[in-house]
This record gives structure tokens, C-alpha cells and sequence, in this order.
């Protein structure tokens, strides 16, 4: 562990990622004592000071109703991380299960929970978010709900894979003739050697939550106003381009940094793990 | 006579695949008697490996039947058979879980076969590790800080921790260098004299076999060709594939070139 | 002197890791003529692989290597060799044939397709019949019986032996001075093994190729070599003839590595105590057998 962090913290690009990140996270955690007007981030209008362009105070600006988008920006990444959060808390246990019962058991269990990750996984992820938002109101939790949803299948897939080669393993084996039962095996034996891999998955992962989430608000079907979202930012601000485009650029940029950020944190643990994905 | 440990009775292992079948075992035979070091050689394609795998109860005979202690072994084992028949394989990498400390996997068959008292198994832990030469606070470490021959030792010790009876011992040394090997190889001969252990030694390797094993079984292309006391057998070998066998080991010594020479001229004579 | 076919001088090995330098060859000196069968022989770790792939400018390129000392190839110092020339070298004047057979040749296109591979690095212009015809008669010559069935195959649809054949005749192919021979024959069952020594040792006869062969197993070795270099931990402890290492091994770890293999005499499983410390004895040198002087 302390070794994977030194060679992260070597890497120019690696460390790239981790003060990105480490900007995002903070930050979010942080809203109420890093950002100016943290009341902005409510049902707040202050007409006074509409569609202001990036100045002093209101460093990215304001929006159409005078609010700070700067704060607006930072309260939306606490959002986006505590939805990443609690999808991935839920979608990974359940796909890793499912692809650890699958790949050890084979036969039709094999066959009965592979063919329901293909089925999951034949639909494009976006497609099938929307179609559950459009039967659910359009709310943060119903959000979550469609994205976990979409989420579990890819996890199912990467446990899947590395058991069916680790179930050849000698320790595998060995914990067989030793008598140990289907469940310590699966869950004690084989279950520890996947998780390098899960890990850096849920890292690349959390940036893709992000940017899928903001896809879902920038088509009208994440989170509602007053609550600041990234997606929508950018949805909203999309229309006054190029007069106010600080509405747009600045909730984009904050997207791609976050989104960035974990890609190459991700990306430098896959080296570092030799993760399969 | 007293009953053997274990025997087969007409052994055959048969895969049905597309298009043919084939026959990895056939019709084998042999008692293994308690107490012996009981070799199988035999090179790839032999079926030792897949005979090996029929008695540890890894895949089911196909035809023919596996008897321990007078009872048949069932292709579904319980506990206790899994406690009396231990295995202990070639590579000792992979055979030791990376993720798990050496200890945690001695442990394991402490706790499957419920031995000892729960608070006690710690020690017991460190108790096998001094057992096979090695230190008890090795007991933390994870397989990889640990040299070939100090795996292979944890590997040996995992397969006595559940007091088993017969030993499997699946190439255990050819993957260790020659001075580790020759150390390894005096361990298994003290432990099974002390511990009264039956051994089923499979190698590729004569030279150990000779110096290991009280009997020989000789497999050729899923038969049992030979199978005889190894001082009677060595010398004077009957079959011509043991012959043979014997002659393609690599020496050391002028005797051994004698040896082999020897045989090569009677394999010649016979031919 | 032009005379060696390989010379080594004082080779040092080492890799920049976390913790600093670890060095793995402590000044390493050896030769082979021409024709000569030069056996290295110790245990893993030793040093032994990394000194072959010195030799083919295979380590190089890693940047954590540092390396220092002679390297000699036909009179030429490698290490000032640029580096289009040395590849050049590689696969027609000097080749390696390596542990395991079939992993080593490439699964995704037939032995044909690979031979000719080798045979234009000899020889650039080759045609495509040519090149067949003169692999068939290299797959001949290491007694392959069907060779246009073998040119067609694919490596897995091959037996282990016969893809140590097939890779020693693609060695050979080019007529190269050096054969670098990896620990071959250590996946093999016994017999076979057996069979591609005496073929190998027949081959390097004939076209009197000189051979470095690395090995674990002194019984191969001595069977092989016509000298012999024991190598621990990085440091060669004794040179000789095979004939005279084998009949009086002098060194306490030659000594230890003879006494632990099990004699198919019987005799019993050897006692070996823990000398270690002896190991680190100088260097043993059989009268006759020194390095020459440079």
C-alpha cells in the first residue's frame, strides 16, 4: 500500500491526478469554509447582481437569478461525490457477488447470472438510465437508482473474468482438498486477489459517475432546481452562449478537472496493480 | 496380510471430448501399504497427475474404485476424507495464497477440521513451522517474502496440520534449486519416519526416487507398466519403457554413467 | 584477440530499485572458442540468465541496469557496437534458444511464416520458395520426419520436443559463430530431453558453433560442456574441463552442488549442511583453464 502511494506520488502525471482530486474532495467537504456565499447554493435570488461575468467577488461570475457560481460549482461537486459514493456502495458489492458466484460455481448458475449481466449489459448505459428516469420522478435518490442500475454489470464482468483464472490457482486448490467450503473460498480465498483490480476500477469510476450524472441533469432528468448540479449548469448556461459564457464553460471545466483527475489517478493504479479491466 | 492404506481396483479415467475419447487412465491397479514412500513416475501424458487428482478426490474415477482403509471413496468427499488425504503441489507460489499471510493459510486447516482449541490454533501455527525448519514469526508474512524452499517447508506443514495419513506429493521439489531440494527431501523422509506418514511421491525425476522411495509405480500412457521394490527395480529394471526411463536421467557420476550405460546396452540387446 | 568467439570481462550488473543499487554481477570474466561448449552452471538468482542476456543486448534497454565491463564478440566490443549493428547481430551471428520451447515462438502464425522471419534476417533478399525449402531441410536436419506438415503448424498443435527442434533448427538457421542455450530441455519429460541434447550436441559439432549453455542441472551439463563456469551469487568460484570439475569439484559450492544431487545409484538423499559462508571462498581455477590474458 504505502508503496503504490510512493510510486503515485512519483509520477508527474499520477500526482496530477491526486491534487485534482484532492482539490474536488476537499473542497466539497469543505463548501461551507472555502466558498464566499454558501447560501448561493439554495433558493437564493439576489437580481442585483445577475448574470454578472467573473469578477470580484463572484470569481466565475453569477447566474441568472445573481447567484455565486463559484460556490454554486463547489456545493455541486458534493453532490456528484456523494452520488458517485453511494452508487458505487451499492452497485459494487452487488456485481462483484454476482461476478464471484458466477465464475466459481459455473454450471447454471454460471449460465443463469451471466446472461443476466449480458442482458444488463446490452443496453446502453445512458439509454437505460434515462428510460428508468423517465417511469421515476426526476429526483437525487431516483437518480441514483437508475445509475446503480446501470453501474453493477460492469463489475460483474471484472469479478467474473479474474475468478474464473484465479479458481485454477494452487492456493484454490489447495483450500479445496483442505476441505474449506464454496463460500470461504469464493469470499476468502478468491475474493482478496480481485481486489486490486475492483479498487482501481471504482477510482476510474467515480470520475464516470460524475460525468454520467451531469449527463442525466443536462437532459432535465437529474436533479431539480434550486440544487446546484453540474449537468444542468451547463444545460442552463448553454442557451446564453457565447454572451454569458462563463454559465457554461466554468460547470464544464469543473466536470473535465473532476472527471480528469480520477482518470489519471485510476489509470496510474492499473499500471501500478497490473489490474485486469 | 494386513489391508493397505489405500488402493485402486481397475482404475480408468476416460474424457469424452468432441469428436474422440481419451483415455488418461486405464484399468490401473495398486495397492499403496501404510507407512511407505510409494513412488509414480511416469512422463507427460503418463496419468500420474490425473491418478494424483482421482485420489485426492479432485475428479472421479470413470470407471473402477478407490478404496481407503477398506471403505470406497465417494467422488463427493467429507470432511474426514478430506482430512486424511493431504496434497502438497509442485509449485509452492501458487500454491500459498498472496493475499494471506503464511500463517492465515496454516490456520485454515486448523479451523475447517475444527483441531485444537480456537485460542490455542495460533500456536499451533507456530508449532508446525518450527516442525518444518522454519521460524514462528514467519507466521505474519506473506508467501512472497518468502524463499522457494520456505514455501515449500509452509506447504508442508499446511498438509500436516490436519494430522492426515496418506500425502500426496505432486513433484514437490522439482521446483526448487538442487541444495533446496536436497534439504526439502530430508524433511519429508524425517517427517514421514516420525509421524508414520504414508507418501505417494510423483516425479518425473529417477534420481530421487531412488533415494526417496521404499516401491516404484510405473505409468506409460495411462498404464501401470511397472511396479516393484526400488532396490530391486533400479538395477535391473524389467519393463522397457522403465529402461529407458532410466537410462535418459542425466549423471553425475561415473557409477551412474556405468549404470545407464549398462541398461542402454540391454534395452539394445532386447530391442 | 580475434580468436574467442565470445569474450567476457569483468561484468557487472546492477539495478537502481527503490532502495538503491542492488548488484547482481560482481565482476564476471569468461571465454568460449570457436566450436567450444561452454557450460554456466549455478542455481536462480545466481546471475546466470541476466549474463546471457547481456551478451544479446537484451538488458539494455532497461533503464534501470547499469552495467560495466568487457563484453567481446568476434573481436568487436559490444557495448561500443551502435545499436543497429548489434541488432544485426542478433539471429544470424549470434542466437538463443530458450527454457521453454513453445511459449518462445509465436502462437499467432506458423513455424513457415517464423523460419522464413529468421531466414530473411540472414539472408534479406530470400524468396519465399527458397526460404521453405531450405527450413524444410533445416527441419530435417534436426530429424523432424514430415517438415512441410511442421511448416504448416501452428506452435500448440506441436508436440514441446518438437518445438525445441524446430526452435534449435531456427538458431541454427543462419549459421550463427554463438548459441546461447537457455536451461533447454528444462520443460521436457526426461526422454526427450535426452534426445534434443544429443541432437544439439550433434548439431554444433558439424557446423562447429560454439555454445554458452546455461543450466541448473549438472547432470545435463555434464553430458554437454566441454568446460564449465560455476556461478553463485553473482561471482564465478570455479572454472575447468567438465571431465576435471566433475571428477575433483574443488570449490566448498561446486562441492556442495555435486554432493546434493541424488545418485540413481541410491546412496540415500544427501546430507547438506549449511555452508553458506564458505561459498564466498575465492575463486577455484583448474590448471589450464584460466581466463587468457587480455
Amino acid at each position: 500500500m504505502r508503496r503504490t502511494f510512493y510510486i503515485l506520488l512519483r509520477n508527474p502525471l499520477s500526482l496530477l491526478g491526486l491534487v485534482l482530486i484532492a482539490a474536488v474532495v476537499l473542497s466539497a467537504i469543505l463548501a461551507d469554509f472555502v466558498t464566499p456565499f454558501p447560501s448561493h447554493a439554495g433558493a437564493v435570488v439576489d437580481f442585483a447582481h445577475f448574470n454578472q461575468p467573473p469578477g470580484w467577488p463572484y470569481i466565475m461570475g453569477t447566474d441568472l437569478v445573481g447567484r455565486d457560481l463559484f460556490t454554486r460549482i463547489i456545493y455541486a461537486y458534493r453532490i456528484s461525490l456523494i452520488l458517485g459514493v453511494v452508487v458505487l456502495a451499492i452497485a459494487v458489492p452487488i456485481g462483484v457477488t454476482i461476478g464471484l458466484f458466477a465464475g466459481y460455481l459455473g454450471g447454471w448458475v454460471e449460465y443463469l447470472l451471466m446472461r443476466l449481466t449480458d442482458v444488463f449489459l446490452s443496453i446502453p448505459p445512458l439509454v437505460l438510465a434515462m428510460s428508468m428516469m423517465g417511469v421515476l420522478e426526476p429526483t437525487l435518490t431516483n437518480g441514483m437508482i437508475a445509475v446503480t442500475a446501470m453501474w453493477w454489470p460492469w463489475y460483474t464482468r471484472l469479478v467474473y473474468n479474474l475468478t474464473r483464472s484465479e479458481k485454477e490457482e494452487g492456493y484454490v486448490l489447495a483450500a479445496e482438498v483442505i476441505g474449506a467450503s464454496k463460500l470461504h473460498v469464493i469470499f476468502r480465498e478468491i475474493l482478496p486477489n480481485c481486489v486490486p483490480s475492483i479498487l482501481t476500477k471504482m477510482t476510474l469510476d467515480l470520475g464516470f459517475v460524475i460525468l454520467i450524472a451531469s449527463s442525466l441533469s443536462f437532459l432535465g432528468l437529474g436533479v431539480q432546481p434550486p440544487t446546484p448540479d453540474l449537468g444542468s449548469m451547463v444545460a442552463d448556461g448553454a442557451k446564453y452562449l457565447p454572451d454569458s459564457w462563463w454559465l457554461t464553460v466554468f460547470p464544464g471545466l469543473a466536470i473535465l478537472v473532476a472527471v480528469f483527475g480520477f482518470n489519471l489517478v485510476g489509470d496510474a493504479l492499473r499500471e501500478i496493480l497490473g489490474a485486469d479491466q | 496380510m494386513t489391508q493397505p492404506l489405500l488402493a485402486l481396483r481397475n482404475v480408468s479415467k476416460i474424457f469424452r471430448l468432441a469428436n474422440r475419447e481419451v483415455r488418461a487412465v486405464e484399468n490401473v491397479t495398486f495397492d499403496v501399504r501404510e507407512g511407505e514412500c510409494l513412488a509414480g513416475v511416469g512422463e507427460s501424458g503418463s496419468g500420474k497427475s490425473t491418478i494424483a487428482n482421482m485420489i485426492l478426490g479432485i475428479s472421479p474415477p470413470t470407471l473402477g474404485e478407490i478404496v481407503f482403509r477398506g471403505q470406497p471413496l465417494p467422488a463427493k468427499r467429507n470432511l474426514s476424507h478430506r482430512r486424511a488425504i493431504q496434497l502438497v503441489q509442485q509449485n509452492p507460489l501458487s500454491a500459498l495464497n498472496p493475499k494471506r499471510s503464511v500463517g492465515a493459510s496454516l490456520r485454515l486447516a486448523l479451523d475447517v477440521h475444527s483441531i485444537g482449541e480456537r485460542s490455542h490454533r495460533d500456536q499451533r501455527v507456530e508449532q508446525l513451522l518450527e516442525e518444518v525448519g522454519l521460524s514462528a514469526d514467519l507466521r505474519r508474512r506473506s508467501p512472497a517474502a518468502l524463499s522457494g524452499g520456505q514455501r515449500q517447508r509452509v506447504a508442508i506443514a499446511r498438509a500436516l496440520a490436519c494430522q492426515s495419513e496418506l500425502v500426496v506429493l505432486d513433484e514437490p521439489t522439482s521446483a526448487l534449486d538442487v541444495l533446496v531440494q536436497a534439504r526439502v527431501l530430508r524433511l519429508l523422509d524425517e517427517l514421514r519416519r516420525k509421524r508414520g506418514l504414508t507418501y505417494i511421491f510423483i516425479t518425473h525425476d529417477l534420481s530421487v526416487v531412488r533415494n526417496i522411495a521404499g516401491r516404484v509405480a510405473v505409468f506409460e500412457k495411462g498404464r501401470l507398466v511397472e511396479i516393484g521394490e526400488t532396490e530391486r527395480l533400479f538395477p535391473n529394471p524389467d519393463h522397457p519403457y522403465t529402461r529407458r526411463l532410466i537410462g535418459a536421467v542425466p549423471v553425475v557420476t561415473a557409477d551412474e554413467a556405468a549404470l545407464r550405460d549398462r541398461l542402454m546396452e540391454e534395452q539394445d540387446a532386447g530391442a | 584477440m580475434s580468436e574467442t568467439t565470445l569474450r567476457i570481462r569483468d561484468l557487472r550488473l546492477g539495478f537502481m530499485g527503490y532502495t538503491g543499487l542492488v548488484e547482481v554481477l560482481h565482476g564476471i570474466s569468461l571465454h568460449i572458442r570457436p566450436g567450444e561448449r561452454v557450460a554456466l552452471v549455478g542455481e536462480s538468482g545466481s546471475g546466470k540468465s541476466v549474463t546471457a542476456r547481456i551478451v544479446l543486448g537484451l538488458l539494455q534497454s532497461l533503464r534501470s541496469a547499469q552495467i560495466s565491463g568487457l563484453v567481446e564478440f568476434e573481436g568487436r566490443d559490444l557495448e561500443r557496437l551502435p545499436d543497429h549493428e548489434r541488432h544485426a547481430l542478433r539471429g544470424t551471428r549470434m542466437s538463443m534458444i530458450f527454457q521453454d520451447p513453445t511459449s518462445s515462438l509465436n502462437p499467432v502464425y506458423p513455424i513457415g511464416t517464423q523460419f522464413q522471419e529468421v531466414l530473411r534476417r540472414g539472408a534479406p533478399g530470400i524468396s519465399a520458395d527458397e526460404a521453405r525449402s531450405l527450413a524444410a531441410t533445416a527441419l530435417r536436419g534436426v530429424a523432424i520426419p514430415e517438415p512441410e506438415r511442421v511448416l504448416e503448424s501452428y506452435p500448440f498443435q506441436l508436440s514441446g520436443g518438437m518445438n525445441q527442434r524446430v526452435m534449435i533448427a531456427m538458431a541454427l538457421a543462419n549459421e550463427p559463430s554463438l548459441l546461447i542455450a537457455d536451461e533447454p530441455g528444462t520443460a521436457l519429460d526426461v526422454t526427450v530431453q535426452a534426445q534434443t541434447l544429443r541432437l544439439m550436441r550433434e548439431l554444433v559439432e558439424k557446423h562447429r558453433t560454439a555454445v554458452l549453455f546455461i543450466s541448473h542441472n549438472l547432470g545435463v551439463v555434464r553430458e554437454f560442456a566441454d568446460r564449465v563456469y560455476v556461478i553463485y551469487k553473482g561471482r564465478i568460484v570455479e572454472q575447468g574441463s567438465a571431465s576435471a570439475l566433475f571428477a575433483e569439484p574443488r570449490h566448498p559450492y561446486t562441492r556442495a552442488l555435486m554432493s546434493a544431487v541424488p545418485r540413481i545409484t541410491g546412496g540415500g538423499i544427501p546430507e547438506i549442511e549449511d555452508a553458506s559462508a564458505d561459498y564466498f571462498a575465492p575463486i577455484e581455477v583448474h590448471e589450464g583453464f584460466a581466463e587468457p590474458a587480455a
